[in-house]
């Protein structure tokens, strides 16, 4: 705003004041004993032998292990996947006027959050011995296409059904805070301008939505990938499974246990990053300015250019040129 | 499917009143907030409705687009009846599409602008357009554009609405109902939620508006504008039509105990 902020005074203005600033002798004192407890930790982790760095390098990227990877991000983002899409349909019947919608989804919603999804995985597993042959066709009528249910449900899929049916639950009630977030003035000038509710749902509501959406999904998607690892229970290989198969072989449970760690870490890292960006775009129009990404405060601290300072503000007198 | 409004085979349409309202009542559970309006709005008209709030002025607006369901008389707006199908005595409610349908053709301005915040102030305006008349985007745009400069925002285009002025915001949502190619234009207290300096902008778009013969409701409490623009106007007080005539009358020469209250408050 101000052009003559770089601490010259222009004559006739009270002169800058420099004071003595406020003192943290607290802050010293606390730095201390953080920097001693970290050192400690640091020392036990090197030299305590049974952490044995070199084992852990060595199934690091070990192929059992890379595979299982694979098999978390495939059933996190599957599941996920799942989840979202039965999130919002959920939440759209669970405020339809209809009222053999909205108690449908209740009841779904009652079942599935007020069941552990241990217990789920495990029941979709078993589906085989409450029905033994899944089948297409009419009610207590003749089958048109029938299968074996364990042919039709393989692990993965029991895995996939447990988890996503599960997140569906959660997945409707942060969908319906969402929604019910937005004004309701939306909704009226929506259906004013002769938006059907549908439209209006889909083109107004929830983009808006999303804003309220996105951060409890970043959450629950970083809680999905470590919530998979419940799936070794069904003997599906993935990243924890992979671990467990081998020390149940050569023993080394610490260092595999480290490994797998590392290896969630990593992943849950990632997505923390993602979901920062994913919140900033649908944060537009809600601020004046969006704030500066990581990168930008970074640049901004290094390169001191005069514009850096109030960081990407828009002055809202040219809001214009960027189409 | 064609749009019935526009046949004149229908004998009622083209002609008659714009709004016709007979007895309207509207309750809330027992609280009656409507209790029997009766009144006529031209073609061509600038209509002021004013009033002390909770009068029942805006909850009548909101009734013409059936945003709240009439529970007793008759409402029609260019001949059709809002929100019902009269086949022989008895009235069929509308299904929402239809309702949606008869929408399209009135336009309304909030009090609280209601922009839609995610979308820039040109998206705001080809939003329905394109959505709900099915224009292409190109053209949407094109007379957004247009729109735009008429209500003196060609440079915002690209703004949203949080980057806008309260004035600027209300300015758009006009630009918005207009885009829509509306025969009637509601106005629910276009003004009230605008620091005084910004309102004579909003006031100005509307007065255009006017000057090119457009068929406006208004509800208001800036007396000046329904005494220079307003063609007719009438006073509502606790649900029900006090006194109606033409603005400069009314408001200079009230006979109610009531209307001369009000006006003796705000004028």
């Amino acid at each position: 705003m101000n052009p003559s902020d770089k601490g010259e005074v222009p004559a006739g203005r009270p002169e800058t004041i420099k004071a003595v600033p406020v003192r943290h002798p607290g802050r010293w004192v606390g730095g201390i004993v953080v920097a001693v407890l970290a050192a400690m930790l640091l020392h036990a982790l090197i030299f305590n032998p049974v952490f044995e760095w070199d084992v852990v390098r060595k199934y690091l990227f070990q192929q059992s292990i890379l595979h299982g990877i694979g098999v978390t991000l495939e059933l996190t983002a599957l599941s996920m996947l799942m989840g979202a899409v039965g999130g919002v349909i959920l939440a759209v019947m669970r405020l339809s006027p209809n009222p053999l919608l909205s108690s449908a989804a209740w009841l779904y919603i009652w079942v599935f959050r007020g069941t552990p999804v241990l217990v789920q995985l495990v029941f979709w597993n078993f589906l085989g011995l409450l029905w033994q042959r899944l089948s297409i066709g009419i009610p207590f009528g003749p089958a048109f296409w029938s299968e074996s249910t364990n042919t039709l449900i393989p692990t993965f899929v029991a895995a996939l059904l447990g988890l996503g049916l599960n997140e569906a639950a959660y997945m409707a009630e942060i969908v319906r805070g969402g929604i019910q977030s937005v004004d309701e003035g939306q909704t009226e000038a929506a259906h004013a301008l002769g938006m059907s509710r549908a439209r209006t749902m889909r083109r107004i509501i929830l983009p808006q939505a999303m804003r309220v959406i996105i951060p409890p999904t970043g959450n629950e998607t970083i809680s999905m990938l470590k919530t998979t690892s419940l799936v070794s229970v069904i003997a599906l290989e993935e990243l924890f499974q992979a671990g467990q198969n081998i020390y149940s072989h050569n023993f080394k449970n610490i260092p595999l246990l480290i490994v797998v760690s590392i290896w969630y870490l990593f992943m849950t890292s990632i997505l923390t990053v993602g979901q920062y960006y994913l919140e900033r775009y649908f944060a537009r129009g809600s601020n004046r300015a969006l704030p500066a990404t990581p990168l930008q405060k970074l640049r901004a601290l290094f390169v001191r250019t005069p514009a850096a300072a109030p960081t990407a503000a828009l002055p809202p007198a040219e809001g214009a040129p960027h189409d | 499917m064609t749009d019935p409004t526009k046949a004149p085979a229908d004998g009622v349409g083209n002609g008659g009143p714009m709004v016709r309202a007979e007895g309207v009542r509207k309750s809330y559970g027992l609280v009656e907030v409507l209790k029997g309006i009766d009144l006529e709005v031209q073609q061509g008209e600038v209509f002021c409705l004013i009033g002390p709030s909770g009068s029942g002025k805006s909850t009548f607006l909101r009734c013409i687009n059936h945003l709240e369901k009439v529970s007793g008389g008759r409402l029609s707006v260019d001949g059709e009846l809002v929100g019902y199908r009269q086949k022989g005595d008895k009235l069929y409610e509308l299904r929402d599409q239809e309702v949606a349908r008869k929408r399209r053709d009135i336009g309304m301005v909030f009090q609280r602008f209601n922009l839609f915040p995610h979308m820039t102030a040109l998206e705001n305006i080809v939003e329905a357009p394109v959505q709900v008349r099915g224009e292409s985007r190109g053209d949407a745009r094109e007379r957004a554009r247009a729109l735009l400069e008429r209500v003196g925002l060609a440079d915002k285009a690209a703004s949203y609405p949080s980057q806008l002025s309260g004035g600027q915001q209300q300015r758009v949502a006009i630009a918005r109902a207009l885009a829509m190619q509306p025969k009637l234009m509601l106005f629910d207290e276009p003004t009230s939620a605008l620091d005084p300096e910004l309102v004579g902008d909003v006031l100005d778009v509307m007065r255009g508006l006017a000057e090119e013969g457009m068929t406006m409701i208004v509800v208001t409490h800036e007396m000046g504008f329904a005494r220079e623009v307003g063609d007719a106007l009438v006073f509502m007080d606790d649900g029900v039509v006090v006194e109606s005539g033409h603005p400069r009358e009314v408001l200079t020469n009230p006979q109610h105990d009531r209307t001369k209250a009000f006006l003796s408050k705000v004028l």
